[in-house]
């Protein structure tokens, strides 16, 4: 067995811009590889690489072991893909797109209905309407789908879960675990950095630059500063007042807390105090917590930008 | 094979499936031809003129008959005096003005010289020149009736025979030139949007990382257009034949094989179209500005190519509808068969032959 994925030191500009700068990793069998990174970080060019839709500058890339520039209709043969944008047809209906898709890849709907069984029995009762009129998530479905019909070696999907509500996005995730499960390699993107724990792997990417790459358990227990949650009945001005101060590291609203790191540490916590006590903010509350993946994220993006 | 016959109903669907699409497959055509069948068009028929008979004798009076006889012009008001003139002209629905001077009868027996003045309004001046040849003819014959049977000492008799079109009608040059336009826009215009649209809504994407070959894409999205093409040429000629009597002189079979060929030149050209353009819009506006213009305007459609200057003679060779037009008339009018018109026809294979070649060389397999 080939391994799905290697991404050696691909590079890609268009005009001035750098949209890939030097990006390598490699992606193992069964593996649910996590690309996470802000919109304009370059997940859609790379993706587009690696599907042999576009040429790299430099660099070599291999899907389950074929060349992307030389073996592309090999390639073509053995993916499934779902783009960034919903690319199905808008006025077909749920069964006419599956069926289409089945077809072009030389297989039927039956042939492969363990597959997709799963996703397939939530979007049956709307097969007779038209793509176009579904809502966000039951799109998506459909075309993770259409992207598993002819029972892909390795599942290319760019940003899946973008404008999906909360509800469909864990299903979503769900379905993505047992697909891994059956073998298939799957590269991921997202700009939801809270959809990383639930890969495998996961690698943060940045204006073209990949960061890190690791699970995201070792991302968490590599971050070793401590953190505390912050609150107030007033937060707009705690969090001005927490950034002016000045051993203060980093402090992000993350829904209603302020996390917060300082620069020595548990060494600041009494000058904190100091500080604090005079601007009066009611209900203050303060403990620490376990930095989550997120966190890491932030840090991580913040010392690259410096 | 499978796979091709799912990808052309596929697109059976989008073009059924969309209001505007069908609109202008089958609407545009029917409107079009009968708008230049029946509107548009350069015969005279029932002009409305006006009258000064200042003479009111018997002779003046039957030439004013004689004016009405036809169905040429329609006396729509006497008048009564030359200043009546200009205003008659003024209301804008009178076309021409007959003077009649006194004593017309008795000059013509008398003087052997009477005058008639025609005032034509030449604002419009295609029209001003057909009614005052139509009224000189008409006072020409009335002359002749005047004199009798008594020769006169030498004459040039002319006779005219209107060949292929004996009665002048305009709907024969309407007929093959609307056809040519429709099954150009149908077949350009549609299939270089269709293709458009699939990369504008990003399916390309989704296509070109498929097993399907790209020769597979492209004649997939095209065949169902050369079918309602071919409908659409179809129809045309029925409308031609049983509306406006037009005739098809030559073999149908020639006809039908020859609209087929332009139709795949045609389809040629917007698959040419569409591998330059990205966007809809821009597809669109390339096959209006690209090929609709020139084509009404260099193909001999409307303007005859025969009077144009040199440059723009040449321009119009590369216009596959001007090839179509004469090959069109040849066959319906003129009853030609593929002995005249081959090397129309071989003008339009070749042109096909080029789209195609270069359409495929320039296909993108890829996203840039």
């Amino acid at each position: 067995m080939e391994t799905p994925i290697v991404v050696q030191d691909v590079h890609k500009s268009f005009g001035k811009v750098k949209a890939l700068h030097d990006i390598s990793f490699t992606v193992n069998e069964g593996e649910l590889f996590g690309l996470i990174g802000p919109d304009g970080a370059g997940k859609s060019t790379l993706f587009r690489i690696l599907t042999t839709l576009l040429l790299a500058d430099k660099g070599q890339a291999t899907v389950n072991g074929l060349d992307v520039v030389k073996d592309y209709k090999a390639i073509r043969k053995i993916v499934g893909y779902m783009p960034g944008r919903f690319s199905l047809y808008q006025d077909l209906t749920v069964q006419e797109n599956l069926d289409f898709f089945a077809t072009i890849f030389n297989t039927t709907v039956a042939a492969n209905y363990e597959l997709i069984e799963e996703i397939y029995v939530q979007i049956a009762p709307f097969k007779d309407r038209p793509a176009g009129k579904l809502s966000g998530g039951m799109k998506q479905k459909l075309a993770l789908c259409c992207a598993l019909v002819h029972k892909p070696v390795v599942l290319f999907l760019d940003e899946p879960t973008t404008g999906v509500d909360p509800v469909s996005r864990k299903e979503f995730w769900e379905m993505l675990q047992r697909l891994r499960k059956k073998g298939i390699a799957i590269l991921v993107s997202t700009p939801y950095m809270d959809e990383a724990m639930l890969c495998d792997r996961v690698a943060l990417i940045q204006n073209g630059r990949l960061l890190e790459i690791d699970t995201p358990q070792h991302i968490i227990e590599q971050y070793n500063k401590p953190m505390w949650a912050v609150h107030a009945k007033r937060m707009y001005p705690l969090i001005q007042d927490l950034r002016s101060f000045p051993e203060t590291e980093s402090c992000y609203a993350f829904g209603e807390y302020l996390h917060l790191t300082l620069k020595h540490g548990e060494a600041d916590l009494d000058k904190l105090q100091a500080y604090l006590q005079p601007k009066g903010h009611e209900e203050f509350s303060m403990h620490p917590i376990q930095a989550g993946i997120e966190d890491c994220f932030m840090e991580l993006m913040k010392s690259e930008k410096v | 094979m499978r796979q091709f016959f799912v990808f052309a109903r596929k697109e059976f669907y989008h073009i059924f499936r969309d209001k505007r699409t069908l609109l202008i497959l089958f609407g545009m055509p029917v409107v079009q031809i009968v708008l230049f069948g029946f509107a548009i068009t350069n015969e005279i028929k029932n002009a409305e003129i006006a009258v000064l008979d200042q003479s009111r004798d018997y002779y003046s009076n039957r030439l004013v008959q004689q004016l009405q006889a036809g169905s040429y012009f329609k006396i729509d008001q006497e008048l009564q005096s030359h200043q009546a003139i200009e205003a008659a002209f003024r209301e804008g629905r009178i076309k021409m003005v007959v003077v009649i001077p006194p004593k017309f009868g008795e000059s013509f027996f008398h003087l052997h010289k009477a005058q008639v003045q025609l005032l034509a309004d030449a604002g419009d001046p295609n029209t001003a020149t057909t009614l005052i040849n139509y009224a000189r003819a008409i006072i020409g014959n009335y002359q002749q009736e005047l004199n009798g049977p008594q020769a006169m000492p030498l004459t040039i008799n002319t006779t005219v025979r209107m060949q292929y079109n004996p009665a002048l009608k305009s709907v024969f040059l309407f007929v093959p030139g609307v056809m040519t336009l429709i099954l150009l826009l149908v077949s350009a215009m549609m299939t270089s949007i269709t293709i458009a649209r699939e990369k504008e809504l990003g399916t390309m994407e989704i296509l070109l990382v498929s097993p399907l070959p790209p020769a597979m894409i492209v004649t997939g999205k095209v065949v169902p257009y050369i079918v309602l093409s071919f409908i659409n040429a179809l129809v045309i000629l029925g409308m031609g034949v049983w509306l406006f009597g037009m005739p098809i002189k030559g073999s149908i079979v020639l006809l039908l094989l020859e609209c087929a060929l332009f139709v795949l030149t045609s389809l040629g050209l917007g698959i040419l179209i569409s591998t330059v353009t990205d966007k809809q819009q821009t597809a669109m506006m390339a096959s209006m500005m690209g090929l609709l213009m020139p084509t009404v305007l260099l193909s001999g459609f409307i303007f005859p190519v025969e009077s144009m200057p040199l440059p723009l003679r040449l321009l119009s060779n590369i216009m596959p509808a001007k090839w179509f037009i004469i090959i069109l008339k040849d066959i319906m009018l003129k009853g030609s068969g593929l002995r005249e018109v081959w090397p129309q026809s071989l003008v339009l294979c070749g042109m096909t032959l080029l789209f195609v070649t270069i359409s495929i060389r320039k296909f993108k397999i890829r996203l840039s």
